[in-house]
């Protein structure tokens, strides 16, 4: 009999906020433990949260942008457990009144459109972090309070590739909504998975079997490569599997129990006194709706459609956000967007590498640390964006050479100037005056009795020879296209 | 002796530079060195720091003039124990705290001081608030300073003790289920709890957070509207404090009740209602009726479900509110071989009987299974409750009631009973269950015994202004606030 999978998963992502969740701590990555911590995120006796307006809005944001529900009104419940790193013992949360619910997510997978329903994105903070020495352990509360959103889905996912590509286009869309940094090194996200197997064409579900502590993407892929095949023979050999935790290995690529049902915790869940019951106003929704942005992959089936852009170079105009940007303004005006697209992402782009590479290089020779380094993007280059779709429009009639025009680029990088008034200041214009082209072709032809008997005797290729050699004798300008037809027809004739 | 003298006197007489917040505090200090070492409503307290307030209190009024808008300026207020006072210690009367001293003040005690306030003392109490006479506090009992065998009441025991001795001006309390109202009327206080999010709870150590509401205690009923409307107002910290504006309590005092409505809720004529408490409250009903009051009779259908709807909403908000005393962070810790031990060991060694048998109570409410028959159950009954009130306050502007079934109880007379002495809160738990309004004030004596009994007078919503204009007319017209205990 075969086996099929069925995943869900629980997604936290801490929320780009500038302060935390009850209190005005800031929200930062890094800093000295227990520098950012005050009476409110430290549960020192008698204080009160108040919640983050911001942290709300931007749940809000997510919902829409996961094509949510959003209730009238939205609660926050304490979940009990005692633990040395959760200051209150109690976990702020949303139990049965979230801010958001009953969305999905669409991504591209195997070359089809995979949709996931998400049950709901709900608010919480986050809890310190431990640190066990050898004869004592420390908590930092740096992290006690940090606004964090958690991504539940319903069982829609089949298989550790479905859910790798389930948890980028999900990153994809937070950062892209600002919603998120979603630095996994930083712990931003962490995800918890469910995942149990039956047999194919079945519709009960087995038992659900949750995994905890993959720290990145690619070890929630392991761990269900490794999961999926164990359930799967554990099931074969006749056993019978019962809902419990385990946790994934990393190191040694192997998930173990932690506990069963038996010993799952009683939270005790119990509405938060000390806060309001959250209202949306509804001209804050309005607000929200109306400036939400586009989803990523929206943009490229669009970018696809509008631009007539292979979907490889949509793709990555997509993955790059800011690129896409740069790219979309003056896409609109061009009547060669296709070859637009193409600059950017391989010309431009490569520019911008070149600069990073060099300035990394200086920084690091100024004893700079990695994410001290400032580096030349998009919004400092010197030209404007219709500069380059000048250059591009130049190019594309014929104006100006490919390789001239990769000189002009250069050249507006490092001066910012207009392209034309570089092409007339270098004398880069493209000769594409057939009188001059025929008179450097018949000196190639003449210059060069080798190439013009082996095309002659059905070498085509020795065409390409003596087009560089034309190109040579104009130092670059003649219009490529028009030599190779006026050659053709002379050694033709 | 400036100790015996009521908030208004004093500082009439401050702002004729007649007397000094030197002299006031000095006073208070030797009424404590005199009578404390007996009624220990006093925790610990710091004479040094008390008159270096007072000397910069008198420096301020010598250097300003007297300020209306700081009106309590050189005034020795004391505190109960529950409250955040910036470098004092903060125990809830309870072990487990350790020495904890609090780095930051609760916003209570912000607008007292910004008022002028003197903030002097940590008072007793029952460990973190649970308890009704002062016998669950871990450091000892305060005693009623109209007999030293009997208990003051509580939780808010030496907050009334020491107002009703004089060792202070005034005092904060904290009002759960009747831990201001209670002790004010066994020690023959006035006590106000006003409506619940009209003071910021912000830096009250919770024990029912949707209950707890603070409030003062003082010598006579103006005084009471003086301190609230220092302490009244919506806080930026506390998400459940109200933006209503404050009025000027003290102005509505107008001592005229005429045509006012009074309601006498039936359910409160229980069984164990004292003959000579009965008799005292009906003597201030008939006061009332002469001061030009109307009496009715009203119901409060769903009384009897008060005090079962309480202990589990209180004992189940109090679980999850006193997880935070582990012995990770602060206070006491008695170490384990890992979290679990750590913490079993602290709690079970910090944490007095009571308080832990509200915690397993409340532990057990939420638990899975349970959770829909008693904590969903209680929250209906509570709507209910509430209901009865505001369809009550449709008809009288206020409810009149005892505030207490007995006089003070002698000490250890029911600390064997738990669920005796919960009923001894029997007419003061629902007004926190509704979030509504109350005081008590003295109306009478208990004769042989000359024991003080409160009225408890009850009002709506934001109904402040007229509970107060109500209490303060009855105290005008009767001399039971003027009494001082025996106490030498």
């Amino acid at each position: 009999m075969d086996y099929e999978a069925v995943i869900g998963l629980e997604t936290h992502v801490q929320l780009k906020t500038r302060s935390k969740m009850w209190c005005g701590c800031p929200n930062q990555y890094g800093a000295p433990p227990n520098t950012h911590v005050c009476p409110v995120c430290l549960a020192l006796p008698g204080v009160l949260p108040v919640a983050n307006e911001e942290a709300l809005r931007l749940t809000l944001r997510t919902g829409l942008l996961l094509q949510c529900e959003i209730p009238a009104r939205a609660k926050f419940d304490r979940k009990n457990y005692f633990y040395p790193d959760a200051p209150k013992n109690y976990q702020l949360t949303q139990y049965d009144q979230p801010s958001t619910r009953n969305g999905h997510v669409e991504f591209e997978f195997n070359g089809t459109l995979s949709r996931v329903r998400i049950t709901r994105a709900h608010l919480e903070e986050d809890v310190g972090k431990s640190t066990h020495f050898e004869r004592h352990s420390g908590v930092d509360f740096n992290r006690a309070g940090v606004p964090l959103l958690e991504i539940v889905t319903e069982p829609d996912l089949t298989s550790a590739d479905q859910t790798h590509a389930y948890l980028n286009a999900l990153k994809e869309i937070l950062q892209y909504g600002g919603i998120s940094d979603c630095d996994m090194e930083k712990g931003m996200v962490r995800c918890d998975v469910n995942v149990s197997v039956r047999p194919c064409g079945t519709q009960a579900l087995g038992a659900k079997i949750e995994i905890k502590n993959m720290n990145s993407f690619s070890g929630v892929r392991r761990a269900l490569e490794y999961e999926i095949p164990r359930q799967i023979a554990a099931v074969r050999r006749g056993e019978k599997l019962v809902q419990s935790t385990r946790r994934w290995d990393d190191v040694a690529g192997v998930t173990e129990e932690m506990r069963s049902k038996e010993n799952a915790h009683d939270y005790r869940y119990l509405p938060e006194p000390d806060l309001m019951p959250f209202e949306p106003a509804q001209d804050w929704l309005d607000n929200e709706r109306a400036s939400l942005m586009e989803l990523p992959l929206a943009r490229k089936q669009r970018l696809m459609r509008e631009y007539q852009l292979p979907a490889g170079d949509a793709e990555v105009l997509k993955n790059n956000r800011a690129l896409g940007d740069y790219y979309e303004p003056i896409a609109r005006l061009s009547k060669n967007p296709k070859l637009l697209a193409n600059w950017i992402i391989n010309n431009l782009q490569a520019r911008l590498v070149e600069i990073m590479e060099k300035e990394k290089t200086e920084q690091a020779s100024l004893g700079l640390e990695p994410d001290e380094m400032k580096f030349t993007g998009l919004a400092d280059l010197k030209f404007k964006p219709s500069d380059l779709l000048d250059l591009v429009e130049m190019v594309a009639r014929g104006a100006l050479s490919s390789a001239s025009g990769q000189t002009v680029l250069a050249e507006m990088v490092a001066s910012g100037k207009a392209p034309s008034a570089i092409v007339q200041s270098m004398g880069l214009a493209q000769v594409s005056d057939a009188g001059a082209i025929e008179t450097l072709c018949d000196q190639a032809i003449a210059q060069n009795p080798n190439p013009v008997a082996d095309y002659k005797a059905g070498k085509e290729a020795a065409l390409n020879a003596l087009k560089g050699q034309v190109m040579k004798l104009s130092r670059g300008k003649a219009n490529p296209a028009m030599v190779g037809e006026i050659l053709q027809r002379k050694l033709r004739g | 002796m400036l100790n015996q003298h009521t908030i208004s006197d004093l500082t009439r007489r401050l702002a004729q530079r007649e007397i000094s917040a030197r002299e006031i505090t000095q006073s208070c200090l030797d009424r404590i060195q005199q009578v404390d070492g007996r009624v220990r409503a006093y925790l610990s307290h710091d004479p040094a720091d008390a008159l270096a307030q007072a000397d910069a209190a008198d420096q301020t009024i010598a250097r300003e003039g007297w300020n209306e808008a700081r009106p309590l300026m050189g005034i020795p207020v004391a505190i109960k124990d529950v409250l955040a006072v910036r470098n004092h210690p903060l125990n809830c009367a309870s072990k487990i705290l350790g020495n904890y001293i609090s780095p930051y003040d609760a916003t209570a005690i912000e607008k007292l001081r910004a008022a002028g306030a003197i903030i002097h003392g940590r008072l007793n109490m029952d460990e973190f608030a649970m308890g009704s006479s002062t016998e669950n506090s871990a450091f000892g009992t305060t005693r009623n300073p109209w007999d030293l065998a009997r208990i003051p009441g509580g939780s808010s025991g030496g907050s009334a003790a020491a107002v009703a001795a004089d060792e202070c001006i005034a005092s904060i309390g904290t009002d759960t289920g009747g831990s201001i109202r209670q002790p004010a009327a066994l020690c023959g206080c006035v006590g106000l709890k006003p409506t619940y999010g009209r003071i910021s709870r912000f830096g009250l150590v919770a024990f029912a957070s949707s209950l707890d509401q603070i409030g003062p205690i003082t010598k006579d009923v103006r005084d009471a509207a003086l301190m609230l409307k220092v302490l009244s107002g919506k806080d930026s910290r506390d998400s459940t404090s109200l933006p209503d504006p404050v009025p000027d309590y003290p102005a509505t005092l107008s001592g005229n009740i005429k045509g006012l409505k009074v309601g006498l809720p039936r359910e409160y004529l229980v069984p164990g209602l004292d003959s000579e408490v009965k008799k005292s409250v009906d003597a201030a009903v008939q006061k009332l009726v002469g001061l030009g009051a109307d009496v009715c009779e009203v119901s409060l259908p769903h009384t009897d479900y008060a005090v079962a709807t309480y202990y589990i909403i209180a004992t189940a908000e109090a679980s999850a509110n006193l997880a935070r005393f582990d012995g990770i962070r602060y206070g006491m810790r008695v170490d384990g071989n890992d979290p679990a031990e750590l913490y079993s060991r602290t709690r079970g060694a910090g944490f007095g009987p009571e308080v832990k048998r509200r915690i397993i109570l409340g532990t057990y409410v939420l638990s899975s299974g349970y959770y829909d028959a008693y904590y969903l159950r209680a929250q209906k009954v509570r709507t209910l409750i509430r209901n009865d009130f505001l369809n009550a306050f449709e008809k009288v502007d206020v409810l009149v009631t005892p505030t207490t079934p007995t006089a003070a109880f002698k000490v250890g007379e029911k600390a064997e009973n738990p669920l005796q002495m919960y009923l001894s809160d029997i007419f003061t738990i629902s007004c926190n269950l509704a979030g509504i309004c109350g005081i008590s004030v003295p109306c009478g004596f208990t004769s042989p015994g000359n024991l003080p009994i409160g009225l408890q007078i009850l009002g709506p919503p934001m109904g402040e202004s007229t509970l107060l204009r109500v209490a303060h007319a009855y105290e005008q017209s009767t001399d039971w606030h003027k009494a001082k205990p025996p106490l030498q």
